[in-house]
């Protein structure tokens, strides 16, 4: 019998079409290749200079998702004057696709969405493959017991001609939630807390997985927000070991294995998770019930507390850290010691790859139904699919933020990132379901809170960074 | 496509800042280009000029903005240089403003797979050597540094010089130009055999 090994390993072995020897990374192999608008067209210039083929268009998926308009009175036409550059970028990957013979989800198709969003709805993402895309967040998909994780545009090229990639063998990071999460606390909570603990470069060469009961009492969606911020704590990919929850998922889907192979797959699938007895790199242990709902206060996503804690003081800083600390706060005008909990916002975004799926929106809902937003405040709720934004409106969902007074929008990455004309006015404070509070993400001079779907639906009532379980009480 | 690098020896900008993440170094409104030119004119943007604005003032304490720096060739930059977004317009603007290499105590992972990918050399050192080096150019401006990539050193300014790691066939790449998806191509036979053996689950072209 073979010694016992960690889903990641598996998963690498089955892939290496060369193994690393002295001085070579090795070969991997790609099961699915991503594509969107912003990080692909250089690549294809690349192929074209080199008069090169893309190798397996039937294992490559596009989508529009990044510069796209989520503003529903703004058509193709508008668009060209609005936004040309962004307009010019959208008919490149038009042209790329159409002369590679790659599925495209462009604007106007039902199965268009976020990258990150589309992938596990549509079932193309399955547990043991390898999924790579020129976007850090393609770590999302190791929630369904995947290998995921972004590259670059060169290797954007090199997945293109080949479907390979050269890479080095990441080590690995168990990163263990036990416990029972309390009311009000959820994934976006877990991995902000996970990221705090660890720092944002804690898991730099490492792909962590996550284990425990909380991890374990996730759904699907749930797991995809704790996988999609892995690179938030600089590990490349997160995975989550598939079970009964995964399979559940993803029967049915559209691309996923039916019938006879669907029982093979399952087989398979089940013999993915990490052995007993396996070991990890590193290990890492919180405690899901001591967790509280997580807000972050500087700008980045490793600056987070406990939404009724305050902001650090300097001597919770280390000293080489504090003119960095410093710059952060200066740029959210924020003091140390300030509480966040009462501080007025202007913006509560609702969205992006992190948390834009039916089960966030749900959760937004329940908060703001029969309610009302904050005089003066403005709400976007942006979702992460066209088959979100569907189901969304059938099942009343819409109504409810419309009642409430909030934005509801065309699916995208939308303010995540502000590459499509959603965005902050310099100075504005923003509660933010998405990924990174960076200086200037949402909008040059915008301010960012990150916080869960139910913070910011809190929030949206009382125009204030609020702790969700006061409104529920 | 890489340009070769053995040695340089050069000035150091200074930017003593850990997490400088790749939105800062490009921010996102530079990301509708369909080419790798005309990225440096956002590098830093927002830190660079007024209102992130390359036609507004320039920011006159930022270090690339400060005459005594103009010529750097080097980033001696805080631990966990570009982490954050994957967008390899990051190096592409370094690189178009004309660095060849970024000092740190560490890199994130995609950052320095991207760089090394264009020909920017990525060199960690410890974190006395940082503080030598962030000690050394505040005190002198002109302070030059030798990165030998051959013999991987780092020649420190008080004399003697430190070893640095990096990844051996990104270092072959860098020395002799050996092209990466050269290489990849030429394992076509290799990958015909793995496709062969294992058949896809997957045809994104059925649905």
């Amino acid at each position: 019998m073979s010694r016992p090994r960690t889903l990641f390993e598996k998963i690498w072995r089955r892939h290496l079409v060369t193994a690393e020897a002295e001085g070579l990374p090795a070969t991997l192999y790609v099961d699915l290749h991503l594509v969107h608008e912003v990080t692909s067209p250089q690549a294809f210039t690349e192929l074209a200079e080199r008069g090169l083929p893309v190798r397996r268009p039937d294992l490559t998926l596009a989508t529009m998702d990044h510069s796209t308009p989520t503003d529903p009175s703004i058509d193709d036409a508008r668009l060209r004057v609005l936004d040309p550059e962004g307009s010019a970028q959208l008919d490149r990957l038009l042209a790329n696709c159409e002369q590679h013979g790659i599925p495209l989800y462009a604007m106007g198709d039902e199965r268009r969405g976020i990258v990150h969003v589309i992938g596990p709805e549509l079932g193309a993402t399955q547990p043991g493959m390898t999924v790579v895309c020129g976007d850090s967040h393609t770590s999302t998909h190791g929630a369904v017991g995947a290998l995921a994780f972004g590259i670059g545009t060169s290797e954007v090229g090199h997945v293109l001609a080949t479907q390979c990639l050269l890479q080095h063998r990441p080590k690995t990071y168990e990163v263990r939630v036990d416990g029972r999460l309390q009311e009000g606390v959820v994934a976006k909570d877990i991995i902000l807390a996970v990221i705090a603990r660890l720092g944002i470069g804690g898991g730099t060469g490492h792909v962590f997985e996550y284990t425990g009961e909380a991890i374990r009492a996730l759904d699907m969606e749930g797991r995809m927000t704790v996988c999609n911020m892995s690179i938030e704590g600089g590990a490349r990919a997160g995975l989550i070991a598939p079970d009964d929850v995964t399979f559940a998922y993803l029967e049915g889907r559209p691309m996923a294995p039916s019938g006879d192979a669907w029982e093979a797959a399952l087989d398979d699938w089940r013999s993915l998770p990490t052995d007993k007895g396996a070991a990890y790199d590193r290990t890492t242990t919180l405690d899901g019930s001591a967790l509280e709902p997580m807000v972050t206060y500087g700008t980045n996503p490793g600056m987070a507390i406990p939404i009724a804690g305050a902001v650090p003081e300097d001597d919770a800083i280390e000293p080489e850290k504090r003119a960095s600390f410093h710059k952060a706060l200066d740029y959210m005008a924020l003091e140390p010691g300030e509480r966040l909990q009462g501080k007025p916002i202007d913006v509560v975004f609702v969205g992006s790859c992190t948390n834009s799926r039916y089960s966030d929106l749900l959760a937004a809902a329940n908060v703001l139904r029969g309610r009302k937003v904050a005089d003066g405040l403005r709400v976007l709720i942006v979702p992460g699919s066209d088959a979100v934004k569907r189901q969304a409106e059938r099942d009343g969902l819409a109504q409810v933020f419309v009642d409430a007074g909030a934005e509801w929008r065309e699916a995208g990455c939308s303010m995540c990132l502000a590459m499509n004309g959603d965005q902050l006015a310099p100075g504005q404070y923003a509660v933010s379901t998405s990924n990174r509070n960076f200086e200037g993400r949402q909008g040059a001079g915008g301010r960012t809170f990150l916080a869960s779907p139910l913070t910011a639906a809190a929030s949206a009532i009382t125009g204030r960074v609020t702790d969700v379980r006061e409104v529920l009480s | 496509m890489s340009k070769s690098f053995t040695r340089f020896t050069g000035t150091m900008a200074p930017l003593p800042i850990q997490n400088v993440d790749t939105d800062q170094i490009i921010p996102a409104s530079y990301l509708k280009v369909t080419d790798r030119s005309g990225l440096s004119s956002g590098l830093f943007s927002r830190w660079r000029y007024r209102d992130g604005d390359p036609e507004g003032e320039p920011i006159s304490d930022f270090v690339l903005n400060r005459a005594e720096h103009g010529e750097a060739r080097i980033l001696l930059a805080g631990d966990n240089f570009g982490c954050g977004s994957s967008r390899e317009h990051a190096p592409w603007a370094l690189v178009g403003y004309g660095f060849r290499a970024v000092i740190s105590t560490s890199f994130a992972d995609i950052f320095r797979s991207n760089a090394l990918k264009n020909g920017l050399l990525v060199v960690p050192v410890t974190e006395d050597v940082s503080a030598a080096l962030f000690d050394a150019v505040t005190a002198d401006p002109a302070t030059e540094v030798t990165i030998d990539l051959e013999a991987r050193t780092l020649s420190l300014p008080g004399g003697g010089e430190t070893n640095f790691e990096v990844d051996p066939f990104a270092r072959r790449c860098l020395l002799d130009g050996t092209d990466q998806l050269g290489y990849l191509l030429n394992q076509a036979p290799a990958i015909q055999a793995f496709e062969a053996a294992n058949a896809a689950r997957l045809d994104t072209r059925s649905d």
